[in-house]
């Protein structure tokens, strides 16, 4: 396997736009809102002088590259566009870190940023150019494994609907989040179906937003004014398609088991219960969330109802999961997604998550899958 | 025995100079298309031209007309019936309609030369009527024009069909859904390649295969065609010289549709003497090559094309032109990105239409859709295809999906496991609202999953086998 980076990247400014259905504010306005955030909370006073190299993040840009280098007038520096499904903004943060570790530039900017609320459909738009693997929405493609789990282990929509519960009530901590609503279980359990077993509640709503990190060098950074948080950990898989491939077993995502394997093997974590401290997980539907668990390996195959009926994952819990509320509360702005859970992990690695704070959390996980789904990003960030 | 020994045409006296299409004011162009007047539609058309053919034959009955036209102004009522009619015709000569395609003139032809030689029939009366209409403006509407063809079939006719050969083939090339009023067609370079060109040429190898006559034994080829361009250079890729190809009254008639091979077919024969060979080959949904002799001992009269041809009224105007076809100068064109992609759907239709998996040769995986390397044992192209659809599988997993637009939701889908073989993610036809649960045995049934951008488009569903059986057994048990 690939070496590893653990230890020579640090994210050094973060910075998050508000989430929400931003009917008023433009991409642009949501770069310039996060990236300033960042620049500010980096001490960054020149940004044209001081970035070295930007990698954006984004999956249905109307123009990509020019998008975030005219809000920015960041100009005559290199610009990628990175793309890998609802990963997106977690492998334009790993393709930020590789271009430091490589020792190409100081300081790097993350840029991760979508607007689907522009495209006149509440939810992601449908297409009809085929006339195979329709109907082609997220929420059947996240059933998949629905029918199978419940059968197997004796799970209901109940257990899936204490999650959304959970990450309602977090989300109303978070500033920034779109949703800022109690729910209860009875109110999931009888809400309009959208694809069985996922109610209205289970699902994340489509939401626009803009997040990025200002990453440093090692070697530079403690010359910036806040608290480093290191970058112990980053993987990127690819896996195979469940509507394809023939071993499949229906019970949980083959990319999350092997991102989160070589994420450990770099992050050097043997029992991520024990060792990590807090959660970021892809909730795009709450099933998403609960095979999470399992398949990252905090709790046994089949073991993830009782956890949830323990409370293991509220922000009381032994591992607070999605602390600021997760795409329930934010929404599911593609490209933004991930980096806006590292703002979350920096935040609470630095103890300035407000209300939600996890008392010492030292080692943080931020996960992401898509696609029908084959694309995952973990991230494992530490705060020495 | 059985061959054409007559031949009538009518061409509308109508012209518009295609120079007044995109610039009112513009001088009259020479280069113009015939247009069916506001009164003219395709059964009054091939009155006047079956009327032309009988004009030039023994008078005396018929046993059989045959009307072949995409735009017949019916979708159900017979069109023959009412040319049969106006002929004056007893009611016991049997008419039929032929359609749907732009290869219906040819095969309506052959299924004349086989009634003929098979003793069915005397005399039957084939006519090609068309008035198809593209979009205002499309650069399709210059190439188009309006025209009828009446070709009398007998046992004596002069023009004998030798031997023919059809190729079937399905693509979104050239259309027009149920209701729609203008063609629509996919992107020109590849609807000419892999639509016109292709068939074609598979119809004349497949003609060569059967005895089919040497290109240099040929006097003349009459080929459809979407233009002259097309035409030219496949004339040049079938090996005939400019000499032996029809000209194809581009300019002067125009692409008139099922007519447009007869009318070619007409100057051909117009031109030759005995003992000398015509190809004709006819293209829609694939393509039908004949090869034909004129007959020694036999006659064939001068056609009324040149004839027709001069007889000309020069329209002033392109609003005139809107006018007989009832168009609105504002219509807005159907956007042809939407719904299916014509060229995906071409690519992938062995395993959208036919249902084939692909199964590894050296592990022996079986994977759907077809792939090129396999999933398992990572083998490159050493697959062959497996047909699914007669199999049976189980529910694998499923969904209720309220989302996906369905006019009758929910859309239920999910993996089925096909008996000893792939795995397919496929909707659930005919679903009856029961408890659904993983293993449930199903079938598959061919359906059309949506009509998005005006292209109907087929896959196939599953069915869970106890409901049908149900079915089945009640109608079984009413029987007795």
């Amino acid at each position: 396997m690939t070496d590893n980076m653990r230890d020579k990247v640090a994210i050094v400014g973060a910075g998050c736009s508000h989430f929400g259905e931003n009917w008023s504010s433009s991409a642009e306005d949501m770069i310039v809102e996060a990236a300033f955030e960042a620049y500010r909370d980096a001490g960054i006073e020149q940004p044209q002088r001081q970035i070295g190299a930007v990698f954006c993040g984004a999956l249905y840009p109307s123009r990509g590259t020019a998008e975030v280098a005219e809000a920015l007038k960041l100009f005559d520096l290199p610009i990628t566009l990175v793309q890998n499904y609802c990963a997106t903004g977690t492998d334009a943060f790993r393709c930020a870190a590789m271009a430091i570790a490589a020792g190409l530039y100081e300081t790097v900017l993350v840029v991760g940023f979508d607007k689907p609320k522009d495209r006149g459909v509440s939810g992601p738009s449908v297409s009809l150019t085929t006339s195979r693997g329709l109907p082609m929405t997220p929420a059947g493609w996240f059933s998949l494994c629905a029918a199978k789990y419940f059968e197997t282990y004796g799970v209901g929509r109940e257990s899936l609907a204490r999650i959304a519960v959970k990450n309602h009530h977090n989300g109303t901590l978070a500033p920034k989040s779109m949703l800022k609503k109690e729910i209860t279980v009875e109110d999931v359990l009888s809400a309009r179906m959208i694809s069985w077993p996922f109610g209205l509640y289970d699902c994340a709503a489509q939401s626009d937003g803009a997040s990025a990190l200002v990453l440093s060098s090692a070697r530079s950074a403690r010359n910036y004014p806040r608290q480093p948080v290191w970058l112990k950990g980053v993987a990127v898989t690819l896996g195979r398609n469940p509507q394809s491939d023939p071993d499949f077993d229906f019970l949980g995502w083959q990319p999350t088991r092997s991102a989160a394997r070589e994420c450990y093997r770099q992050a050097g974590i043997s029992n991520p219960m024990n060792e990590i401290d807090i959660a970021q997980l892809h909730d795009c539907f709450t099933l998403t969330e609960l095979l999470s668990y399992e398949d990252l390996g905090f709790c046994a195959r089949g073991a993830a109802r009782e956890h949830i009926e323990q409370g293991t994952f509220e922000l009381g819990g032994e591992l607070p999961v999605n602390t600021d509320g997760g795409l329930k509360s934010f929404g599911h702005p593609t490209g933004a997604t991930g980096v806006r859970m590292l703002y979350e992990n920096t935040l609470q690695l630095r103890g300035e998550a407000g209300d939600r704070q996890v008392a010492g959390a030292a080692t943080a996980l931020s996960h992401n899958i898509g696609g029908t789904p084959q694309a995952c990003g973990v991230v494992i960030l530490g705060a020495d | 025995m059985s061959g054409i020994s007559s031949i009538g045409i009518h061409i509308p006296r109508l012209r518009l100079p295609l120079s007044l299409i995109n610039a009112p004011d513009a001088k009259p162009s020479r280069a113009e298309k015939a247009v069916a007047g506001f009164d003219e539609d395709v059964i009054t058309m091939a009155v006047s031209a079956a009327r032309d053919c009988l004009r030039n034959a023994e008078s005396g009955p018929v046993d059989g007309l045959y009307l072949a036209t995409t735009t017949s102004p019916f979708s159900e009522k017979s069109a023959a019936a009412i040319v049969a009619k106006a002929l004056n015709y007893s009611e016991h000569v049997f008419t039929a309609d032929f359609g749907a395609s732009l290869r219906s003139s040819a095969a309506a032809l052959r299924a004349a030369m086989d009634a003929v030689a098979a003793g069915r029939a005397q005399r039957v009366l084939v006519i090609a009527s068309d008035i198809r209409t593209a979009e205002p403006y499309s650069a399709q509407e210059q190439q188009l024009g309006d025209a009828a063809v009446a070709l009398l079939v007998d046992a004596n006719g002069a023009l004998r069909l030798e031997s023919d050969a059809v190729v079937s083939r399905q693509l979104y090339d050239v259309w027009r859904e149920d209701g729609a009023a203008t063609l629509r067609s996919w992107e020109d370079r590849f609807i000419l390649k892999h639509g016109y060109q292709e068939g074609v040429v598979a119809a004349m190898a497949s003609l060569a295969a059967r005895g089919g006559p040497a290109v240099g034994s040929v006097r003349y080829l009459a080929c459809y065609a979407p233009d002259f361009r097309s035409y030219r250079s496949l004339g040049r890729h079938l090996g005939y010289d400019a000499q032996q190809l029809v000209q194809p009254l581009f300019g002067r008639v125009g692409n008139c549709g099922v007519a447009m091979v007869p009318l070619l077919l007409a100057q051909a024969v117009d031109d030759m003497t005995a003992g000398e060979r015509l190809v004709t080959v006819s293209y829609g949904d694939g393509a039908h090559a004949m090869s034909w002799i004129l007959d020694a001992a036999g006659h064939l009269g001068q056609s009324s094309l040149s004839r027709q041809l001069g007889a000309r009224l020069q329209m002033r105007s392109y609003r005139h032109y809107l006018q007989c076809r009832g168009l609105d100068v504002n219509r807005v064109p159907v956007n042809p990105a939407e719904g299916i992609s014509a060229t995906t759907s071409f690519r992938e239709q062995d395993a959208d239409i036919a249902f084939l998996a692909a199964r590894c040769l050296a592990c022996g995986t079986e994977q759907f859709p077809p792939t090129r390397l396999c999933y398992r044992c990572h083998e490159q192209d050493n697959l062959e295809t497996a047909p699914l659809s007669s199999r049976r599988a189980h529910v694998a997993s499923y969904t209720r999906d309220y989302f996906f637009p369905s006019p009758v939701p929910p859309v239920v889908a999910g993996m089925c496991e096909v008996e000893g073989g792939a795995r397919v993610y496929v909707q659930m036809a005919d679903y009856d609202n029961r408890e659904l649960h993983t293993g449930m045995p199903v079938e598959f049934v061919f359906r059309r999953i949506h009509k998005a951008g005006g292209k109907p488009a087929y896959f196939w569903k599953s069915r869970l086998i106890d409901s049908t059986e149900t079915v089945e057994a009640t109608t079984e048990r009413s029987a007795e």
